[in-house]
């Protein structure tokens, strides 16, 4: 065992590279449950992003252009899942799920043509001499541009939910949606455009992970993170820093577990593979005296004349 | 202007005719896109929903839809209650492995023994595992306000790393040459569950997931906890007031779904499957979900939903390999089928009807 | 009753099927269970390129179906069952957890050959084939002993199992042979398939030092970690790889079953068909290795071809003697090789490997 091995300063960058594409992904999840919303989607979303993205990336040869494709392919998916819940008043739950599953399925048949293809390079920012700074150096100025961008996201949501106008219509729509009605706000237009923010944050996430993670295309290549995402959300009592935090405790605690493994801690592997989950459960616990609780009408269905 | 307006009471003759309605829909858009594939779209939609009922070996296939169905049906029973009841537990995937895991521990730790006492014995203890592993979020959602949906879900993980120690130690087959997976329970006589009648489909798996669908529409019908659970659901504070424990509501909610999930695990583990592998788990667990709601959470609903679910991945493995398709593409047929069997649900509880539009 | 009916015409229909087709048509069908997506562009995408193969090589003599994504278990019997009813003669299951249900099956379908890759169980009617991996090992390991300055050599497995297993301690062997000073660091990613966590496991792996990374999973995840890293050596896995080529990937392992795919769908043609054991390697041609780039020194690459040739010849076995065990005990005298049981089912390390494997 030689923990030495261990860099605390490049497993924390690492850690937020990792926890990236849940980031992203929860903060528009975050959105739409607080529109009253509850998108199960989020895998399907992330996935189709993760496809297009990396689809048109290669074929432009601009990651950037990549990235916004991601985040309309998600965002007209996720508009089937608003067409479903808002205009048909179908369970969000189950629509949520089959929307991973069609997600998943159309993903692996746009993405025939992409399996072994190599994507172009998102290049780091350079932020010039403070990128060779010690410590903060590799921590704050050694990320790429995405990265960046979801951390103002993070920023953006927050600041737009609590300070604006459009926050507080939103927030008003998922606390009671008769009463916001009531009120004259357009509820179903509020709640469709909160699915697909969501819709694009989730799609480019899973760009995050096909274009600069792996990078590479494969079939369910985003192998669950939309679940955790959607976990993340209840783990944050719907608060977007709590968000962040989520994010990068999950994805430090996977990181870590990689180290130790790699510095030969003599804890049994399955035990360290098992501990990211276990370890968000205590923390949840722990925050669980906080009762702040979830939208009022988060999952319930809204009929203006119902 | 079309405007919806909202049935008294929900429709019975939509509630039959949306499903249909939803089907056929599913047969126009799903052809198309097999078209789109270069498919006969009417050859490949009759090899997914013919073949399988009323073709040439449909002797073979329709006990495969008992086998394929009965463990979605049996979980799905299971969280409907707690659906009802707005208790959400998602993480029956978690449940079912280790309903799996303890009732196969039990058959494997009497192994060689014979004993007409096993194969009970393992039944309880499956029970006891998925009802177990229930009880964690259920009791910290009673004792700590926890939200269940997150330890639940987070539960499946930690539940699949134990899968794969298992498969891979305590209770590796010590003649598989170091290869993971336990000893087959096929072939072990007083674990096996095998079927009832050959050649049927019929194993004990089945027979549970009836009686559970027996007994969860004798609940929510007759009894006075079923009571609780549908005013729960629909009007919380009404509940309290009618002397509704929601504690307790949490734990019978969690426990029955994690016990059911539980054995859905066992059964499968000891009759289907044979075996504890690191890939034992294939997702009955989240399509459960999918079935609950399909079905209106209604018991009779959720068994239909469970065999047309059955029927769509049987269906479709056969077009796979008779028609060339990609999984994939079957994969996008039944999330299309979905989307139209919840979108025209709506005509269930609503109609349309012209005129204009009352200001709101 | 109504059970017993139709019991009794499965029985019939099951009995006359297999008869009926195994001289009623012309072409050969051949069928393939794949336990992944094609696209995952690994194990069975591999599988796949040598189902077309096949089609390629024997053109209008040959039917191949496949169903893809099956799982283990009672899914798989039920589309192994359904190729055979469909008059399938041949079918390849190319994972290990159909090992159970081919032989269920089979006793079936005593008519229709079947293939079971990487699985002990044989019957009249079911082969086992599987590939010599470790002999591809054997010259990765060589030419990352010869290449690392780290002296470390990270090892990304997936689950521990003894295909695995068999793979570090034959790399690790012949690292050691090339430079007595290599560690090797291994991570379990504890999953068959999710290239996030093979990216984090291999970043993890260069950050404590690694600057040779091997990889047990499929993924291009370590290829792109290493060419960020800019100075770290790493091998295609299942696949080529050679869109990271000529650096940092040097080299590859590839699945090569067209060979093998082709040899015994010709057999069933010409009815020469008999139930065997394959266990092939280099020699064979199942297992590839790819060009060794040119960030290869000459001579070390040398050295690779040459070990290459002498394992290809069967002049050299990657599990030669004298070799210990981790615990110190001997496991082969000097000039012994080790025999396909023990290798079949290796669960323990060599001498110089650090760590435990997880049970």
């Amino acid at each position: 065992m030689d923990l030495s091995a261990i860099n605390p300063i490049l497993l924390i960058a690492a850690l937020m590279s990792a926890a990236t594409p849940i980031l992203l992904a929860a903060t528009g999840e975050l959105v739409v449950e607080k529109a009253g919303i509850l998108n199960l989607g989020v895998e399907g979303m992330m996935i189709i992003g993760a496809i297009c993205g990396f689809a048109v990336a290669v074929e432009s040869g601009s990651p950037v252009t990549g990235f916004v494709a991601a985040a309309a392919g998600g965002a007209v998916l996720s508009l089937l899942f608003a067409l479903l819940t808002q205009l048909t008043l179908a369970n969000q739950v189950a629509s949520g799920l089959a929307l991973t599953l069609f997600g998943l399925g159309l993903s692996a048949l746009l993405g025939q043509g992409y399996v072994g293809v190599k994507p172009p390079s998102m290049p780091d920012i350079s932020f010039g001499f403070l990128s060779d700074l010690p410590v903060i150096g590799p921590i704050i100025f050694g990320h790429d541009p995405v990265l960046y961008f979801g951390l103002m996201l993070v920023a953006a949501v927050w600041a737009v939910l609590r300070f604006t106008r459009a926050g507080l219509v939103l927030r008003a729509v998922g606390e009671n949606h008769d009463a916001a009605h009531a009120l004259g706000y357009k509820v179903i237009r509020v709640r469709t455009l909160a699915i697909m923010f969501g819709g694009a944050c989730a799609g480019m996430g899973g760009a995050y992970i096909s274009l600069i993670r792996v990078p590479q295309w494969t079939e369910g290549m985003t192998a669950g993170v939309g679940w955790i995402a959607l976990a993340l959300v209840v783990f944050a009592s719907w608060k977007p820093w709590r968000v962040l935090l989520g994010a990068y405790l999950f994805g430090g605690i996977t990181q870590l577990q990689l180290n130790l493994q790699g510095a030969g801690v003599a804890i049994p592997v399955e035990y360290l593979a098992m501990s990211p989950y276990l370890i968000t459960i205590v923390v949840l616990v722990i925050l669980s005296a906080d009762k702040s609780a979830a939208p009022g009408s988060l999952g319930r269905p809204f009929h203006a004349s119902g | 202007m079309i405007r919806l307006e909202k049935r008294p009471q929900p429709s019975r003759a939509f509630a039959w005719a949306t499903p249909l309605l939803a089907v056929l829909a599913t047969f126009f858009f799903g052809g198309l896109l097999f078209a789109v594939l270069g498919k006969d779209p009417i050859q490949s939609i009759l090899t997914i929903f013919w073949q399988p009922l009323f073709g040439e070996f449909s002797f073979f296939y329709r006990p495969q839809l008992l086998i394929k169905g009965a463990p979605l049906v049996l979980i799905a029973i299971g969280l409907s209650l707690g659906f009802r009841a707005g208790i959400w537990n998602i993480g029956a995937e978690g449940q079912y492995i280790m309903g799996a895991l303890f009732g196969a521990g039990v058959g494997l730790a009497f192994y060689p023994a014979e004993s007409a006492l096993i194969f009970p014995a393992m039944v309880l203890a499956g029970a006891f595992g998925g009802w177990i592993w229930a009880m964690i979020p259920a009791v910290l959602k009673v004792r700590f306000g926890t939200n269940e949906i997150l330890v639940s879900l987070m539960l499946v993980y930690v539940a699949e790393q134990f899968l794969a120690s298992m498969s891979l130690g305590l209770m590796k087959n010590p003649e598989g040459f170091g290869f993971p997976g336990s000893r087959n329970l096929q072939q072990y006589p007083s674990a096996h569950n095998a079927e009832l009648i050959t050649g049927s489909g019929m194993h004990w798996g089945v027979v549970f997931a009836m009686i559970a669908v027996i007994f969860a529409y004798v609940l929510l019908t007759r009894h006075r906890l079923g009571f609780a659970v549908r005013v729960t659901g629909e009007a919380p504070r009404a509940a309290k007031f009618s002397g509704v424990n929601p504690g307790r509501l949490i734990l019978f909610c969690l426990g029955t779904s994690g016990m059911l999930a539980g054995l859905a695990g066992l059964f499968e583990v000891s009759g289907p499957s044979g075996q504890v592998t690191i890939d034992f788990n294939t997702g009955y667990g989240f399509t459960a979900i999918i079935v609950a709601f399909l079905g209106r959470l209604h018991p009779i609903g959720i068994v239909l939903a469970g065999l047309l679910m059955a029927l769509t991945y049987i269906g479709g493995d056969i077009a796979q390999s008779q028609l060339g398709l990609p999984a994939a593409a079957i994969q996008v047929f039944q999330g299309m089928l979905l989307f139209f069997l919840l979108a025209f649900d709506l005509f269930t509880n609503y109609r349309l009807r012209t005129g204009r539009t009352e200001a709101a | 009753m109504k059970f017993t009916t139709l019991l009794a015409s499965a029985a019939v229909a099951l009995g006359l099927g297999a008869a009926a087709y195994a001289d009623g048509h012309e072409k050969t069908k051949v069928g393939f269970v794949y336990v992944g997506p094609i696209g995952d562009g690994g194990w069975t995408y591999e599988h796949d390129k040598g189902r077309l193969a096949v089609e390629e090589a024997l053109g209008d003599k040959v039917d191949t179906v496949y169903v893809e994504n099956v799982a283990e278990g009672p899914d798989s019997e039920r589309v192994m069952t359904q190729m055979a009813l469909d008059g399938a003669d041949l079918i390849f299951t190319t994972s290990f957890g159909y090992m159970d249900p081919t032989i269920n099956v089979a006793a079936k379908f005593p008519n229709v050959k079947f293939e079971h890759a990487t699985g002990y169980k044989r019957a009249d009617n079911v082969s086992t084939y599987s590939a010599r991996f470790y002999e591809g090992r054997a010259i990765q390991g060589h030419i990352a002993g010869k290449m690392t300055k780290s002296n470390i050599i990270g090892y990304i497995g997936s689950y521990p199992i003894p295909e695995v297993i068999r793979g570090i301690n034959s790399a690790f062997i012949h690292a050691r042979k090339a430079n007595p000073d290599v560690q090797f660091k291994i991570v379990w990613a504890y999953t068959w398939f999710d290239p996030a966590k093979e990216a984090d496991a291999a970043k993890v792996l260069i950050e404590q030092g690694a600057d040779v990374v091997l990889q047990h999973t499929d993924s291009t995840a370590p290829q792109a970690a290493a060419q960020e890293a800019g100075n770290v050596v790493t091998f295609g896995q299942a696949s080529d790889m050679g869109q990271y080529a000529p650096f940092p990937r040097v080299s590859s392992i590839i699945d090569d079953w067209a060979p093998y795919y082709i040899a015994r769908t010709q057999a069933v043609i010409d009815g020469t068909w008999e139930s065997t054991d394959t266990w092939d390697g280099i020699g064979a041609g199942m297992v590839g290795i790819g060009e060794i780039s040119d960030a290869v020194p000459a001579d070390v690459k040398a050295e690779a071809l040459a070990l290459k040739a002498s394992l290809a010849d069967g002049s050299y076995h990657a599990f030669t003697g004298p070799l210990n065990k981790q615990d110190g005990s001997a496991f082969l005298a000097d000039g012994e090789v080790a025999d396909d049981g023990t290798l079949a089912g290796m669960n323990f390390y060599v001498e110089g490997i650090e760590g435990d494997i997880p049970q």
